[in-house]
């Protein structure tokens, strides 16, 4: 198991309270500045282990920075600690930015990420709760953490610890069955403290969603499995903060993340093949600039 | 005598170009073949048939349960269904369609185990597929087929449109020398002999059986005569052929990429347990015990002790020669 990086874990602390403290102006300019690093750690890890899923991790960046710098009560120095707020990546082909976003954070030294997908690292293609703190469940099969979640916020619930649970799955992912089981749980139970974003790119792993097994009307269909559902860009800071607020009828909540994939790097965005390419020296290069 | 050399440098394939050729081959001649996935038209290799075949491949999203259950309905209508997925989403996420649609409904559906053993490497223990043969093989009715490289894996295709039954093919990725002829064919239920032998013999399966043969060319510099039986075949399992093996040869050594709970040793293992006092040879079962560490394929294959060195080293072992 890795363990925290204090000094990390206090830049990070000061950080969280400076957005936290701040106008929407200096809040999303900070954000932007830690999605754009965690990015290009995103890009420098996958770039060298010759491997990785760019796109879906450019999509979620966003999304996990607004996570863990401004919405949820986490400790990086105490990872499993009874009251905390939790966090799973059911699209764990995304743990590319998990771990960014993880070492940011201070759960492990930045350093780490160097050994991405190595042999015998802990960072592994798929995230695994054994071997890396601030990892909830182990994902990868998708359509696994949906489930996990609900049985994490009955948990909370049981436990009267006040925890919020905050679940992102992909949209293709939500052609699973397992998501739907999940969600007709989730509203029966009444699980308030259950917040679920959908990664809403578009793409899967061969062609869009739409032409693939079409999710639309995603909001009415998760609508009509009880959610209260909020649709937003996934790319405003700002409404994302907005969008994470608890619920406010009782049911637990649906964000429908509208996101790029591949965001912030022009010739990746919104590209099918992108889903798990790997971007060449000079690619890697000019994304780099893209992101600085 | 069959003698089966396979240089140690000799150039590697991955089988799903075999069998996606082979696939769209009997495709145009029989207009039953058809093809269903998960998203996965790419890591599939159907990318052609597709192509050629617009209609006849079924893309159900990523959604594997309904994607067996579509396959037996199709089977169902009087269809050939080759569902086409990642082996561990395939099999472990949709077993109990496999086990009740398929197996247990005897619906005739191919089940093609794609990139299955350690081929995904890094990717790690939920995209790896080392449980299928213990999985599978509980299942009644259900073919299980591991060809060892290109040309077998033809032939598992061809066996399932010419007889087609319940069966589960594992579709190889990890890149393998040619161990046969081109247009080999594979008998239904029985092993390959890759090497004749008399001191011991060695049963591996899919990308273990280049390696085992590998071990038999360095055990005869050493002056031990090792058998190589490919288990092409894990069921209907070829219990003449272990038996022969225990009854003939000193010990038993087998290599598969899967977990050794339940899989190809086991199954050997409990032919061998059973036989006759005197036939009961000494053995050894090479294989995954526990989830992979990061690592790419071939640093795992090595960790785990199934390179042909390691199988060498079990033989002297078993025949005290160490
Ligand atoms: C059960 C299962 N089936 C198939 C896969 C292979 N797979 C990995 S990622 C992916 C596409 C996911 O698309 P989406 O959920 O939209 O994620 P994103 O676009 O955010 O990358 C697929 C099919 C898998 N990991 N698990
Ligand atoms: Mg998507």
């Amino acid at each position: 198991m890795l363990t925290a990086d204090a000094s990390q874990a206090a830049a990070w602390r000061s950080l969280r309270q400076e957005v936290l403290d701040g106008d929407p102006a200096t809040r999303a300019a900070k954000l932007h500045e830690r999605a754009q690093a965690t990015r290009r750690s995103i890009l420098k890890m996958i770039s060298d282990a010759g491997q990785g899923h760019i796109g879906g991790d450019f999509s979620v960046t966003d999304i996990l920075t607004v996570l863990f710098d401004a919405v949820m009560d986490v400790d990086p120095e105490d990872p499993r600690k009874e009251d905390r707020d939790h966090f799973i990546l059911s699209k764990g082909h995304c743990a590319g930015a998990l771990y960014s976003t993880l070492a940011h954070t201070g759960f492990f030294p930045v350093s780490e990420l160097d050994t991405f997908m190595a042999p015998l690292s802990a960072l592994n293609g798929h995230p695994n709760r054994v071997k890396v703190p601030g990892v909830e469940t182990n994902t990868g099969p998708l359509g696994h953490g949906l489930p996990v979640a609900v049985g994490t916020a009955i948990g909370a619930k049981l436990l009267k610890s006040g925890s919020r649970v905050f679940v992102v799955t992909g949209d293709g992912e939500m052609q699973e069955g397992s998501n739907w089981e999940a969600l007709m749980s989730a509203s029966h139970q009444k699980l308030d403290n259950l917040t679920v974003i959908v990664d809403r790119n578009r793409l899967q792993q061969g062609a869009r969603t739409e032409e693939t097994n079409g999710l639309d009307p995603l909001d009415a269909r998760l609508a009509a499995f009880g959610m209260e559902v909020r649709v937003v860009d996934g790319h405003n800071y700002n409404d994302l903060i907005e969008a994470m607020s608890p619920s406010t009828t009782g049911s637990p909540v649906a964000v429908i993340a509208n996101t790029i994939k591949g965001k912030g790097v022009s010739f990746i965005e919104d590209r099918v093949e992108w889903h798990h390419k790997v971007p060449s020296k000079e690619q890697t290069l000019q994304a780099f600039q893209e992101l600085s | 005598m069959t003698t089966t050399t396979v240089l140690t440098d000799a150039p590697t394939f991955d089988n799903r170009q075999d069998f996606a050729d082979e696939l769209i081959a009997l495709a145009r001649t029989n207009d039953k073949v058809v093809a269903v996935c998960n998203d996965s038209v790419g890591s599939s290799n159907l990318t052609k048939f597709r192509d050629e075949f617009p209609d006849r491949l079924i893309n159900v999203g990523i959604a594997e349960q309904n994607m067996v259950g579509v396959g037996a309905g199709l089977a169902n209508a009087g269809l050939i269904p080759f569902v086409c997925a990642a082996g561990p989403f395939l099999t472990g996420r949709s077993l109990e369609q496999i086990k009740a649609d398929v197996a247990y409904s005897q619906h005739n559906v191919i089940l093609c185990g794609m990139s299955p053993g350690m081929a995904y490497g890094e990717l790690g223990p939920t995209h790896h597929s080392v449980e299928d043969f213990s999985w599978l093989r509980a299942l009644p009715g259900l073919d299980i087929v591991v060809p060892a490289d290109g040309a077998q894996t033809r032939a598992a295709v061809r066996n399932a449109v010419a007889d087609p039954r319940p069966t589960y093919i594992r579709v190889g990725r990890f890149k393998v020398p040619h161990v046969s002829e081109d247009n080999v064919g594979l008998e239904r239920g029985k092993f390959v002999v890759a090497r004749e032998g008399s001191d011991l013999t060695i049963i591996a399966t899919g990308t273990e059986v280049s390696r085992a043969l590998w071990a038999a060319a360095s055990l005869a510099a050493e002056g031990v005569s090792a058998r190589v039986l490919n288990a092409a075949y894990l069921s209907p399992l070829d219990e003449d052929a272990i038996k022969d093996a225990a009854r003939q040869t000193g010990a038993i050594i087998t290599a598969e990429e899967a977990n050794v709970a339940g899989g190809l040793g086991a199954a050997v293992a409990s032919v061998v347990g059973q036989l006759e006092d005197g036939a009961r040879v000494p053995m050894r079962i090479l294989g995954l015990k526990h989830f992979a560490p990061t690592g790419s394929t071939a640093f795992l294959l090595d960790h785990f002790g199934l390179t042909a060195d390691h199988i060498s080293a079990a033989a002297r072992e078993v025949l005290h020669r160490d």
